[in-house]
């Protein structure tokens, strides 16, 4: 009981106003917890990133960016507290980098005229600008990342999956079972046959699904994995001698921590990425000179062009341009989360705007409107080289088949609007 | 000096047997309620709302749940996040079936499934003791979750698996959904606790609160003296089923807003929930109050110094903080195994005789 | 031979290999339930934190270094040498035999007489603990461990079932060389435990504190010894996840695998664990591979539960447990 008293008093502690100085981007990050190994690079590549800009350029347009970081474990709850605790300090965009915080940030940032960004992991019809105002998913999703792979097969099998076994492993939750419609779309249209395998969390054994994928010989395995189910589903595809090139996971499922603790037997394995890989861009030696070097780095330094590292700088580097273009836009360097929201939602990244930020063809070209807060959906196929120890691209940016994903966006956000009472917008 | 029961002269057995039968606690308990209902609804801003109070209130009612079946009827069960998600889910399908059915009744409904469901899983403690049955309840725990996940019907058939709470009013004012404000969504929950606490002291002080310590105490014993093991046992379960439902349904659709099965309602929560009552103590109804009280403020306050205070980086703080919870946990069970509520005891009896102990 | 009877066969083998497993970690819970009554949650982050301490010495990396760096400034994080294997577990080893006597020192000899459920949570405590000090010591990357054990899959049987049955057996070599550990392990247990003075005491002890106190065995030592032990065995079953999947936070879920086999077979039982492993890990399997794809599958987390609760319901105490007697 006297815990509510003091609880009151530190209320009125707290409630001294925020300044609003600079550009405020809270990171969610999670550096402890089971998923602590995948958090960690993204954390440091997006915290590096923005120190990059103050210490080179000043910050975005002259206006230093603040970066808070918070903790959440990949623990909803904890997001929720961290949303709360950093929404009031200005924070212009949350990128919270887990699919359950961004389910409930989904109604909360809207209330708040706070944007979300999304980037290949959350609520795929947030595609669907119309329903989901405040919440943008560019450059692609899920629907689009499992389009790109069966399309990756289909040329690899010489232009027909017809007749084909494909096996979809996946993570048995929301996030594993994202791509289980398209899939189903996709196999109807395409003529392969799907089953689907799911694994519980957190996937340490595997024994079961592999030997069932050994059983069923499926000609191509998809996979949506994260964590500790990575490396043993990589593993276990190398002791049952499964050919890797015919084995492909998401994004989320092709780091190089991924792979490395399967040594050579993971050579060959396929990942769909939706941005460049290695450390051969001219953003990185800046890093080194200013942040690195300077000893400013969030992390130990020794992630530089890795997987995660390079995703959580093109977060950052996506939100940088957007903040710049809000700018532009406003004529002011100010801007609010509001200016910023309209700002991402005309955002057009090209190859100039790469190149300018020492980026060149780091991702896909792509542009966000009111109706598509979803990009192009372009994702690319990295394939892994044991011996080298790297990943590297083996295709160009590909565009999902977009006739099948548009009708799936369209009836889940319309499901989604019915149930909250929410009008179209964009008409 | 002021804590004592001299002056205060009982006239009849029920004033005897009231829950604060010494004026200054009355006194206190009446405070505590007026500015629970009377200031802080005023005073409380969105951060204090979904980083302290609701979780504290939302916890406080599942521990009330948790405590009646460990505390007072000593089975100790693992299944907690599995019930919560039982309620959570039940709230989600009757909130979307029946949207013109007022959300308090819901939430209600959906501690009344938990209730059933619960009293189900509690039908092997019959048979299991002990530690076999806190392992058993993991079932519960294990299989609930997957059933949420594999059975589209409980998240109608939407292509993710998540539920999200769509936007409820009572009396107009929205309590779920995206345009809550934090008084109403805190006032919602505290009714939901003041009256659960009350349920919950009013059932352990009784007869049946009697029975179930009986069983606790020693099963074949109070079998002997005539406690129907079986009732006494169910009716323990599906008490609780009914209390840890309700803060399910709050915690999904108040709190959260969304949630999933295995991410929001995983083994996590149960031993969360399972800490709170023997940090706050078995047995007791302030020990629930206060067990989620300090489960809920330390970590918040550990980051807040840590990474606020002193700067130190997350994920330092993040493991400095399992640390402390980990050791406080320890040190208090060496200190006082008795919890939170034990202390309280001994603090009020020491204020009963101060200034002369003698 | 039917096909499906022949696939049934290989799951089953596969199963049985799980069960060792399994079976291996919930050794080291009914060691020490064994010999203090105390349910041991922290078995699984033991599991954990031993495997990274190998890790971290075999790549001699500097125990704290993230502090370190972060408070002095600096940027140490590697002492420069390599450390092979067997000396590592050997030093390994050691650290845990010092964790059980600070285990035992600060935390256990403080709560004797406790109840069980307090033991019990003390040791959820320690989880937290030794979870916080494990990521702060040798920080929270995955990591590779390789102490030369083989892995993929066994030709010789591959070959073999292949000429009999037309389909050749995938076994893995790990689990075949875990296997062996754990028969190793559990043989090497029992004769210890049956022949020599300490592991006499300690069953002395198992049976009866206050009998075994009276006649001079040390009840500090005992269990000091039994918790070095339970780290040990940690250690084994971190080697053979960590393996696996590499040395990360998952380890410490483990635990959770093991709880069944302990309800099975009794959280008393040395055999009762190993039996119990086996039908926890063949169970799960076949019916994974029976029953799954007609339920929609990833049914092992509950499987295991569910047969240990409904076995439990007809033998209250688990195959070997100590029959509970009650008396008013």
């Amino acid at each position: 009981m006297k815990i509510k008293l003091t609880t009151m008093a530190l209320t009125a502690l707290m409630a001294a106003g925020p300044a609003m100085a600079d550009l405020v981007f809270p990171s969610l990050s999670y550096r402890t917890g089971p998923f602590a190994a995948g958090g960690i690079p993204f954390a440091d590549g997006y915290a590096d990133y923005f120190t990059l800009l103050n210490e080179r350029d000043g910050g975005i347009g002259g206006v230093p960016a603040k970066l808070i970081e918070c903790e959440t474990a990949y623990n909803t709850e904890k997001g929720v507290e961290c949303y709360e605790s950093t929404k009031d300090e200005g924070a212009l965009i949350y990128q919270p980098l887990s699919t359950g915080i961004t389910y409930q940030l989904i109604p909360k940032a809207t209330a708040d005229g706070i944007p979300i960004h999304s980037m290949g992991y959350g609520r795929t019809s947030a595609k669907n600008g119309k329903v989901f105002s405040h919440v943008f998913n560019y450059p692609v999703n899920y629907w689009d990342g499992a389009s790109v792979g069966i399309n990756h097969f289909k040329k690899q099998a010489g232009g027909s999956l017809e007749g084909k076994k494909i096996t979809l492993l996946h993570f048995n939750g929301a996030y594993g079972k994202e791509p289980i419609p398209t899939l189903e779309a996709l196999s109807a249209q395409e003529g392969f046959s799907l089953n689907t395998i799911a694994i519980d969390y957190p996937g340490q054994e595997q024994k079961s699904q592999w030997l069932q994928i050994r059983r069923e010989r499926p000609d191509y395995v998809l996979f949506w994995g994260w964590g500790v189910m990575n490396q043993v589903a990589v593993q276990e595809a190398s002791n049952i001698r499964f050919p890797m090139e015919n084995f492909m996971g998401i994004w989320w499922s092709g780091a190089e921590l991924d792979v490395l603790p399967a040594g050579d037997g993971a050579n060959g394995y396929k990942a769909l990425q939706f941005h460049n890989v290695g450390s051969d861009f001219p953003i990185f030696d800046d890093i080194k000179q200013y942040v690195t070097d300077a000893g400013k780095a969030a992390g130990a330094g020794d992630q530089i062009g890795t997987v995660l590292y390079n995703r959580g700088v093109y977060a950052a580097f996506l939100a940088a341009e957007a903040a710049k273009a809000a700018q532009a836009a406003n004529g002011t360097k100010e801007i609010t989360a509001a200016m910023m929201r309209d700002s991402m939602e005309a955002l057009t990244i090209d190859e100039a705007k790469m190149a300018a930020a020492g980026l060149p063809g780091f991702g896909p070209e792509f542009q966000v409107s009111c109706e598509n807060h979803g990009g192009g959906g372009m994702a690319a196929v990295a394939q892994w080289d044991a011996t080298a120890k790297t990943w590297s691209l083996i295709s160009d940016f590909e565009a999902s088949d977009s006739g099948i994903i548009e009708p799936l966006i369209m009836a889940d956000s319309k499901a989604f609007a019915d149930e909250n009472g929410i009008a179209e917008r964009c008409n | 000096m002021f804590y004592r029961e001299a002056g205060d002269f009982k006239t009849s057995y029920t004033d005897d047997n009231q829950t604060f039968p010494i004026k200054f606690d009355r006194y206190r308990y009446y405070v505590v309620l007026t500015v629970a209902f009377g200031i802080i609804p005023f005073l409380i801003n969105d951060y204090w709302a979904n980083a302290f109070l609701l979780p504290f209130l939302i916890y406080s009612i599942a521990a009330i749940g948790l405590n009646i079946l460990t505390g007072y009827c000593g089975q100790v069960s693992l299944g907690t996040g599995g019930f919560m998600a039982v309620g959570a889910y039940a709230c989600y399908k009757l909130m979307t079936a029946f949207p013109d059915v007022n959300i308090f009744f819901h939430v209600i409904a959906a501690g009344g499934i938990t209730a059933i469901v619960c009293t189900a899983f509690g039908l092997p403690s019959l048979r299991i003791k002990g530690f076999y049955l806190a392992v058993a309840t993991l079932a519960a725990q294990f299989f609930l979750v997957w059933l949420f996940n594999k059975v589209s019907w409980f998240y109608n058939y939407s292509a993710s698996g998540q539920i999200n709470a769509p936007e409820r009013t009572v009396f107009g004012v929205p309590v779920t959904g995206a345009n809550t404000e934090a008084w109403a969504t805190y006032l919602f929950c505290l009714v939901f606790l003041a009256i659960s606490a009350i349920i919950a002291r009013n059932l352990t002080r009784g007869m049946q609160g009697r029975k179930w310590m009986a069983i606790r105490d020693m099963d074949i014993a109070a079998e002997i003296i005539g406690v129907n093991p079986l009732r006494a046992k169910l009716s323990a379960f599906a008490v609780s089923g009914f209390f840890i439902g309700i803060s399910g349904a709050l915690f999904f659709a108040v709190y959260l807003g969304a949630a999933e099965a295995g991410d929001s309602f995983g083994i996590q929560k149960s031993f969360l929930v399972l800490f709170m009552i023997i940090i706050g103590g078995l047995g007791s109804i302030f020990g629930s109050f206060a067990g989620a009280a300090f489960l809920v403020l330390l970590p918040v306050a550990l980051k807040l110094v840590g990474v606020d205070f002193l700067g130190w980086p997350t994920d330092i703080v993040a493991h400095i903080q399992l640390i402390i919870v980990g050791a406080l946990i320890i040190i208090f069970l060496i200190a006082e195994p008795h919890g939170i509520a034990q202390l309280w005891r001994v603090a009020k009896e020491k204020l009963r005789l101060w200034p002369f102990p003698h | 031979m039917p096909e499906q009877l022949v696939f049934a066969m290989e799951v089953f083998l596969n199963g049985l290999m799980a069960g060792v497993l399994y079976a291996l970690v919930a050794l080291g819970f009914v060691l020490i339930f064994k010999a203090s009554g105390i349910f041991n949650y922290a078995q699984g982050v033991m599991a954990l934190f031993s495997a990274m301490t190998l890790v971290g010495i075999m790549k001699g990396q500097v125990p704290f270094a993230h502090v370190i760096n972060v408070i002095f400034g600096t940027d140490v994080h590697y002492f420069g040498w390599t450390v092979p294997a067997l000396l590592a577990i050997i030093l390994t080893v050691a650290v845990m035999v010092l964790f059980a006597w600070a285990v035992q020192k600060y935390i256990f000899s403080h709560l004797v007489g406790q109840e069980p459920i307090i033991l019990f949570m003390a040791t959820i405590g320690l989880a937290y603990f030794l979870e916080g000090v494990g990521d702060l010591m040798w920080n929270s990357e995955i990591k590779k461990l390789d102490v030369g054990l083989p892995q993929g899959i066994n030709e010789a049987i591959d070959n073999y079932t292949f000429n009999i049955f037309d389909y050749g057996f995938f076994i893995d070599n790990l689990d075949i060389v875990a296997t062996l550990i754990a028969a190793l392990l559990v043989g090497g247990l029992v004769i210890f435990s049956q022949y020599s003075k300490e592991g006499r005491a300690m069953r002395a002890v198992a049976d009866d504190h206050q009998a075994a106190l009276s006649v001079g065995v040390s009840l500090n030592f005992i269990w000091i010894m039994v918790w070095s032990v339970a780290g040990f065995v940690a250690l084994v079953a971190g080697i053979m996840w960590g393996t696996k999947s590499g040395v990360q936070f998952s380890l410490s879920l483990i635990a959770l695998k093991a709880l069944p086999v302990l309800m099975l077979g009794g959280f008393t039982s040395i055999p009762g664990a190993i039996v119990g492993g086996l039908i926890i890990g063949v169970g799960e399997k076949l019916f994974e591979f029976a029953i799954g794809p007609m339920v929609g599958g990833a049914t092992e987390n509950w499987f295991a539960y569910v047969l240990a609760l409904i076995f439990l319901v007809f033998r209250p105490q688990g195959l070997f447990g100590e029959k509970i007697i009650e008396r008013v």
